[in-house]
């Protein structure tokens, strides 16, 4: 079973989600979701300033077998995307939940924050689709 | 059959279609015939084409083709219209492919080819598609069109992106001079553009302030997109130098380069664009690479963004390719060399001014426009072009293309063109034919 931090909130998509102290989020992509994936070749975050809705695709993580796009967890303006995977994007798979970073959001509504997965919830959905 | 899958008749599995799409009964078809009354049907068409001399450009040009690049090109080991679908199985062919990327690449000026497109017209439309794509910083989906672009050129663009949102924005042209005039655009600073086109050179044969406007296009955060002749960039500036940056993305039409005209068809479209855009370069992209041992090898790449994986999401859903064409400008253009394909431009060039010299000696037929030019010229005649041109034609000579079926605002003119194909005896015979051309519609006019 790959790893599923407690601390973070998950999404059916395969994203995470971190509450950071000055109430923006970080957004990646699951541990699981990098395993499927394979080796990453190109990360293209959303531009700055993107007013996002949940469930919008709005990035995209490229593997040697597919592009595929990442959704906005939640509603809100990009206030940073991980520029440092420009020239590292293998750093999504040797460190999804840390420097593997891809975007932070300012939520536009936090109560869409309580909505999402918790670890046991999206370790269940996981193990379903296994 | 019918009774199996629960139909009464075979209309009914045509039920989807509306009835005002389904085609009324093909009468209009004649019988079959047999490959006796076939190839006597031919022979006789074959003799009514009585090969004029041709002065007609507008997109495609009557170059000399060597006689090896067909014989190397419909050889069996190359003979296919399409990259294979073991395309790793093919090394010979995916490595004819990577060397005509590299051609186009320096041909163009910039980092990365595909392996061609359908044609020049759709090679148009998939670059305004990847500019709108990948200038996500300009949050517009505008395009500035310049009205110096190929009309047919327009009209495939527009159908192929109007109904993706995108707004193609036209750009008017300074009349003394038949390109865009800089001065001009100051209009359009209002609202944001995805990208300008900038054809060098354009649908007249004009040379656009291509430095100017490329600058012009950055400065406002838009992509530029060159369409070019791939002949004139062996003497002009490759968009990869113009202005300060160079252009984002250039295309455009391949026939030139080893494909007789054939009736308008088939042709291939060629597009290169910088490094920071080669994921949103759409078609087939060949790479070099080393096998398990150290050995070159040649492989397809960037597949991840291709159709057959991002279905709906593709870069491009007519990423067609056309392998046959690419392998006969590849040929060609190895046979050529660098300074054989400059020495063609160059004469083609030279060819066109004796053209010019000749015809506005002719009472009455003057340049439509003052300015630099390649290889192809705007001239005003005194007479209707549509009742010209079929006198020429009498006397062997395809006079041109008739502007005004395009540009009616400016009374009758042609746009004529040599090669380096065309002789001097040809250009006296045109010169002859259409003085009395001439001299017969005015006597009409006058009687």
């Amino acid at each position: 079973m790959s790893q599923v931090p407690e601390d973070l909130k998950y999404t059916r998509n395969h994203e995470w989600v971190r509450v950071e102290a000055d109430g923006s989020v970080t957004v990646g992509i699951t541990e699981h979701a990098q395993e499927s994936l394979g080796d990453l070749v190109f990360v293209e975050p959303p531009e700055v300033g993107t007013q996002l809705q949940a469930e919008e695709a709005c990035a995209v993580v490229e593997s040697v077998k597919a592009a595929s796009d990442v959704y906005a967890p939640i509603s809100g303006e990009v206030t940073q995307g991980n520029e440092a995977l420009a020239d590292n994007p293998e750093t999504v798979n040797t460190d999804p939940y840390g420097d593997g970073w891809i975007m932070r959001i300012q939520p536009a509504d936090t109560s869409e924050i309580d909505g999402l997965l918790d670890a046991a919830a999206y370790q269940a959905l996981v193990a379903d689709e296994g | 059959m019918l009774d199996a899958i629960g139909a009464e008749r075979i209309e009914d599995l045509f039920d989807e279609i509306p009835e005002s799409l389904r085609n009324a009964p093909i009468d209009a078809i004649p019988a079959g015939m047999t490959e006796m009354e076939v190839t006597q049907l031919m022979r006789r068409r074959a003799a009514q084409d009585v090969q004029p001399a041709c002065f007609v450009g507008a997109g495609a040009y009557d170059h000399h083709v060597p006689a090896a690049v067909w014989e190397i090109t419909t050889r069996g080991e190359f003979y296919s219209a399409y990259t294979p679908y073991q395309a790793e199985a093919s090394q010979g062919t995916l490595q004819l492919l990577y060397e005509f990327q590299t051609m186009m690449s320096e041909l163009t000026g910039l980092y990365a080819s595909n392996a061609s497109l359908y044609d020049g017209a759709t090679a148009l439309a998939e670059a305004v598609l990847m500019a709108v794509r990948s200038n996500r910083k300009a949050k517009s989906k505008r395009v500035l069109m310049p009205r110096s672009v190929h009309p047919y050129y327009r009209r495939v663009v527009e159908t192929i992106v109007a109904n993706q949102g995108i707004e193609l924005v036209e750009a008017p042209l300074d009349d003394t001079v038949g390109r865009i005039d800089p001065e001009a655009l100051g209009r359009f600073e209002d609202e944001p553009f995805a990208a300008v086109v900038i054809p060098q050179p354009n649908f007249f044969g004009a040379l656009e302030e291509v430095d100017r406007l490329t600058d012009w296009a950055h400065g406002l955060n838009a992509l530029v997109i060159a369409v070019c002749n791939p002949i004139a960039l062996a003497l002009l500036t490759p968009p990869g130098e113009w202005g300060s940056e160079g252009a984002d993305i250039a295309c455009g039409e391949g026939q030139p380069l080893g494909i007789p005209l054939s009736s308008g068809g088939p042709y291939f479209g060629f597009m290169t664009t910088r490094k920071q855009h080669v994921r949103q370069l759409p078609g087939r992209i060949v790479g070099r690479t080393v096998d398990a041992d150290g050995r070159t090898g040649y492989t397809l790449t960037l597949q991840a963004r291709e159709q057959h994986i991002r279905r709906s999401k593709a870069t491009s859903n007519i990423c067609t390719n056309q392998g046959l064409m690419v392998t006969a400008a590849t040929v060609h253009l190895s046979l050529l060399g660098a300074e054989g394909l400059a020495r063609v431009a160059a004469v083609s060039h030279e060819r066109t001014r004796e053209l010019v010299q000749k015809l506005t000696a002719i009472d009455g037929v003057e340049r439509l426009f003052d300015g630099p030019f390649f290889h192809e010229v705007p001239l005003r005649i005194p007479a209707p072009a549509e009742e010209v041109l079929p006198m020429l034609a009498n006397r062997g000579v395809l006079g041109g293309y008739d502007l005004s079926q395009e540009f009616p605002e400016w009374g009758p003119a042609l746009l004529v063109c040599a090669t380096e194909t065309r002789t001097s005896e040809e250009i006296d015979r045109f010169a002859a034919a259409l003085a009395d051309a001439l001299r017969n519609t005015g006597q009409r006019a006058r009687a």
